[in-house]
């Protein structure tokens, strides 16, 4: 059923299906971004295949007057440009919604729906005529239905054009024949339909303040304001872009005028283990060194990870989470690496980890995730996933504050060694559980022996079991002062309800937006985001408080649950899951459905999968 | 190992080298492997050369993985830091503390399993990425805290102390670092400390990645008949191909050599190695002909040692990736940090 036309301005769901290598991703950035200009909050999503040319792949554009950041689960627009997938995109629209497709080619399938309507433009002709050369006819065709939806959605041009400029600053030729193919699109559409179409966008003022950003962008913009001066990484989907953002940054940013000299070194390594270590290696002399990494690379990983903990060394690894297990879907989202990355490696071992939701706190956990892992000596895992990590997201301008200094923790400088009698690099002092480190090259007398083998609090080779048993305790000492540290849980408690839901990372999006459906629907639900392992104290608070809890990830186990009832004192029946688990993002529609279908038993969905 | 610990003092008239200090403070905690190991040995000769080079203690690091081999960077300069990781890693753990501070000396001992089984890809991509360190392998070509197995350096033909005879062919580190690019590759005996603290120094001193694959007898498991890594066979089958003399900048070169024989190296810090033939034929600048001939004389049966190739000025890691000359670690914050003023600048491209 269709909303009311007034309802659909600036509220409605384009989704592009085009195949991927054909430049579509340009195309649907330039659309997102013309309306984001246009003052109007929008969200977009990829859904790309593990392949370079050639394979299916969509991008989902939201526009969203209310500001929602997650999928709504509808389709409006489909643009179906690509034959393969063409029937699975047509019955993908919802009823009352528009279908622009290439009608150069017959597509005699789409006359099946008369629920829709169809807008058949020939682009791969005008291209044809207009353009010479096979792969610059590809590429146009696809910056024409970007032109063609300007017309039809009543999109400033002028932000096109300017985008274009800005894009190809360096390129002149490219703004011109980007934008005859935007001009071809647009007056093909204007000639051939009614534009603009009911549902349409008109200039808000909802994005002054914001910008459009990745969340691996920002993680690594958040490396490079931490100080972190050595980065070692394995190439995987979907943590590259990480890396990549950090060595464009450093390279602009990190370069002595002067000199020409790097202030960073970023080494491509041989493996994740290596990538690990080498990271392990610089933070123990004393350089802020990081990697990313993906489910794969936390595996091989979790070696190197056992170390770091027992011997106390700081890394920061930020883990984009991607489809597990084993190789999985490496282009889907999944938050399917919680509890790995909780106990990551064998004995006993509890590692820090951040849980970012957005862009905005990519870039602040990053900065964040030094400090702690300096603080505490200690790994630190910033949790992300690829939907925060690969997507645009709108999100607050960063800020930063020039008064910012790394707390390098407990590390004694060269007056500070020089005033003891004598250093134990594990000697707890303070009761914290935090003990003091040294940096090779500063005194003779601050040399240690950092070690993986059983070690005592002076930092000698032991076999026996007292000393063993007091630096493990030592280390849960430790671990209570971590509580203390990390961030806490972001809790909306203003329904004043009984049912609360608890969720972490990227489900925030969505879960926000299902609160607004459920309370129209007349539901009430609290919230709360765990933002960190281990758990702050007002996780036990808020799990205490609530009589009936949904607890939302994306994962097939339930491992955040799982988690709570290991690390909490939370009774596990009054714990529900609602699991999302198949690779795309997910949506409000699925968490309303699962809160409704708990609250009505004689409706049970198949999403309320409660355990 | 040695039961009774040294005494702390020092006696007066024991030679002190330029920083004041004597052997004694080169020294580390005691050594717990078997007595008789050539890893003991190794340690001694590393003690001696850090001394001759009047290294400061705390500008050493010492890196190891796991292993008899990897347990001694606890036996010497203990005033150094010391970091002994996980099997087969130390060359990660290694990479990441030089990209840190690429000031200090950084000594790795490792082992035949450590380096050649679960370690032969982070062997190898150090040698690539021209790691300024000094690599030392302990070699005695079998696994001895778990009690014997072949490793991945064992001759075909060797036998077990249990008698079981390996099949598998050896994999050689000196070949495998002349293949790789390595700039300073040596081969050495623990049981010939005249050869190897020279080496050592060499070594230390040489920038980039330089790699001393030690013979060492595991006296325990490898030292019977029908081993090809026993002291006797080592003994017998091992031919010095190079005389090494390692002179520091501020000494002379005094002893005698005779011209044409001898090839002077100099090293970055205006230190000279002095390579001596012990064989006319035998061309240690020569990458292509040191392999080749090291490879005859091992289907002969015999281990060429001595610094068997040295191809000094190859750009170490830190200059193919232009860092600057102090320290990552170092630099301090605000000349790292854009500031706001910088991601205000960063800022306009999401707009």
């Amino acid at each position: 059923m269709s909303a009311p036309d007034s309802a659909r301005i600036n509220d409605f769901v384009i989704k592009i299906a085009t195949v991927n290598g054909t430049g579509s991703a340009s195309a649907n950035m330039l659309l997102m971004k013309s309306i984001f200009r246009s003052g109007i909050p929008v969200m977009g999503k990829n859904y790309f295949p593990s392949n370079i040319q050639g394979l299916p792949t969509w991008y989902e554009i939201r526009v969203t007057k209310h500001g929602y950041v997650a999928c709504s689960g509808r389709v409006d627009i489909m643009v179906a440009m690509n034959a393969e997938t063409y029937s699975k995109d047509v019955r993908e629209v919802s009823p009352g919604g528009y279908l622009l497709y290439d009608s150069t080619w017959p597509r005699p399938a789409l006359l099946k729906r008369e629920d829709i309507t169809a807008i058949g433009l020939p682009l791969a002709k005008l291209c044809n005529e207009n353009f010479n050369g096979v792969r610059t006819r590809i590429l146009m065709k696809n910056i024409c239905y970007a032109g063609a939806l300007a017309a039809l959605l009543d999109l400033d041009l002028e932000h096109v054009r300017q985008l274009l400029a800005e894009t190809y600053a360096k390129k002149p030729q490219l703004v011109t024949s980007n934008m005859k193919a935007i001009e071809l699109g647009y007056e093909c559409a204007k000639a051939n339909f009614p534009c603009p179409l009911p549902l349409r966008v008109e200039k808000m003022d909802k994005t002054t303040g914001y910008i459009m950003i990745d969340g691996n962008t920002a993680a690594a913009l958040g490396c490079v304001f931490a100080g972190a001066t050595v980065a070692a990484w394995y190439p995987i989907t979907p943590s590259t872009s990480l890396m990549d953002a950090f060595k464009a940054f450093s390279d602009r940013m990190r370069v002595d005028a002067k000199s020409g000299r790097k202030n960073f070194a970023f080494i491509q390594a041989e493996d994740e283990l290596a990538a690990i270590g080498m990271v392990i290696g610089a933070s123990w002399n004393g350089a802020r060194a990081f990697t990313a990494t993906s489910g794969p690379g936390i595996s091989l990983m979790n070696e190197f990870l056992g170390l770091a903990y027992y011997a106390e060394v700081p890394a920061v690894i930020f883990d984009i989470q991607r489809v597990g297990p084993s190789t999985g879907m490496p282009t889907r989202t999944q938050q399917g690496d919680i509890m790995a990355c909780a106990y990551a490696s064998h004995g006993d071992t509890r590692q820090v980890c951040l849980y970012p939701a957005n862009a905005e706190e990519c870039f602040h956990m990053a900065v964040q995730a030094f400090d702690l892992a300096e603080r505490l000596q200690t790994p630190v895992l910033v949790v992300s996933d690829l939907d925060i990590g690969m997507n645009d997201w709108m999100c607050r301008e960063l800020k930063w504050d020039d008064a910012y200094r790394p707390d390098r923790g407990k590390m004694l400088d060269k007056a500070e060694i020089e005033k003891l009698e004598k250093f134990y690099r594990y000697l707890d002092k303070d009761g914290d559980g935090i003990t003091y480190r040294t940096l090779p090259g500063v005194h003779p007398k601050a040399a240690y022996f950092t070690r993986g083998s059983g070690h005592t609090q002076f930092g000698a080779y032991t076999e026996d079991s007292a000393d063993y048993q007091l630096l493990l305790d030592r280390l849960l000492v430790k671990w209570n002062s971590a509580k203390k540290l990390v961030p806490r849980a972001i809790i909306d408690a203003t329904a004043e309800s009984e049912l609360g839901i608890v969720s972490v990372g990227s489900c925030d999006g969505a879960i926000r937006e299902a609160m607004d459906l459920l309370r129209a629907r007349g539901v009430g639900v609290n919230y709360m985001r765990v933002r960190a392992f281990p758990f702050t104290e007002d996780v036990d608070r808020f799990l205490d408080a609530h009589r009936v809890i949904f607890v939302v990830e994306q994962n097939r186990d339930a491992q955040l649950r799982a988690l709570l009832t290991l690390e909490t004192k939370v009774e596990k029946s009054k714990l529900h899951s609602l699991l999302h688990y198949n690779g795309l993002p997910i949506s409000s529609s699925f968490i309303v459905e699962g809160v409704i279908a708990h609250l009505q038993p004689g409706s049970k969905s198949r999403a309320a999968a409660a355990l | 190992m040695t039961f009774i610990a040294k005494p702390k003092i020092a006696h007066p008239s024991l030679p002190r080298n330029p920083l004041g200090m004597t052997r004694r403070d080169y020294e580390g905690a005691l050594s717990t492997l078997c007595a008789g190991c050539g890893h003991d040995s190794i340690t001694a000769a590393i003690v001696e050369a850090c001394w001759g080079l009047a290294i400061e203690p705390q500008n050493l690091v010492k890196l190891s993985g796991i292993g008899c081999s990897s347990k001694t960077t606890a036996y010497f300069v203990s005033g150094a830091h010391g970091f002994n990781s996980v099997h087969g890693r130390m060359p990660s753990i290694a990479m990441g503390a030089n990209a840190a501070n690429r000031n200090l000396h950084y000594i790795g001992v490792s082992g035949d399993g450590d380096t050649l089984s679960i370690g032969l890809g982070q062997f190898c991509h150090a040698i690539r990425r021209n790691l300024n360190m000094l690599y030392i392998i302990e070699n005695n070509g079998v696994y001895g805290l778990t009690k014997g197995q072949f490793s991945a350096s064992a001759d075909v033909g060797t036998k077990a102390k249990k008698g079981e005879t390996n099949f598998q062919p050896p994999i050689d580190a000196v070949l495998l670092a002349l293949t790789l690019g390595a700039s300073f590759v040596a081969r050495s005996f623990s049981g010939d400390k005249e050869q190897l603290v020279p080496l050592i120094q060499a070594g230390l001193k040489h920038k980039g990645f330089a790699l001393i694959d030690v013979l060492s007898p595991c006296v325990t498991f490898n030292d019977h008949e029908g081993s090809t890594k026993s002291y006797a066979y080592t003994r017998e089958h091992y031919e010095p191909a190079i005389h090494t003399d390692f002179v520091p900048l501020q000494q002379e070169i005094t002893a005698e050599y005779a011209a044409g024989a001898t090839l002077p190296v100099v090293l970055h810090d205006g230190s000279r190695i002095v390579l001596r033939k012990l064989d006319d034929a035998y061309d240690p600048t020569n990458r292509a002909a040191c392999a080749a001939t090291i490879q005859e004389r091992l289907k002969e049966e015999e281990y060429l040692t001595g610094l068997l190739f040295v191809e000094p000025g190859q750009p170490e890691f830190h200059e193919l990736n232009a860092t600057p000359d102090g320290a990552l670690n170092a630099v301090p914050y605000e000349v790292l940090s854009p500031g706001s003023a910088g991601m205000q600048k960063t800022l306009a491209r999401y707009r």
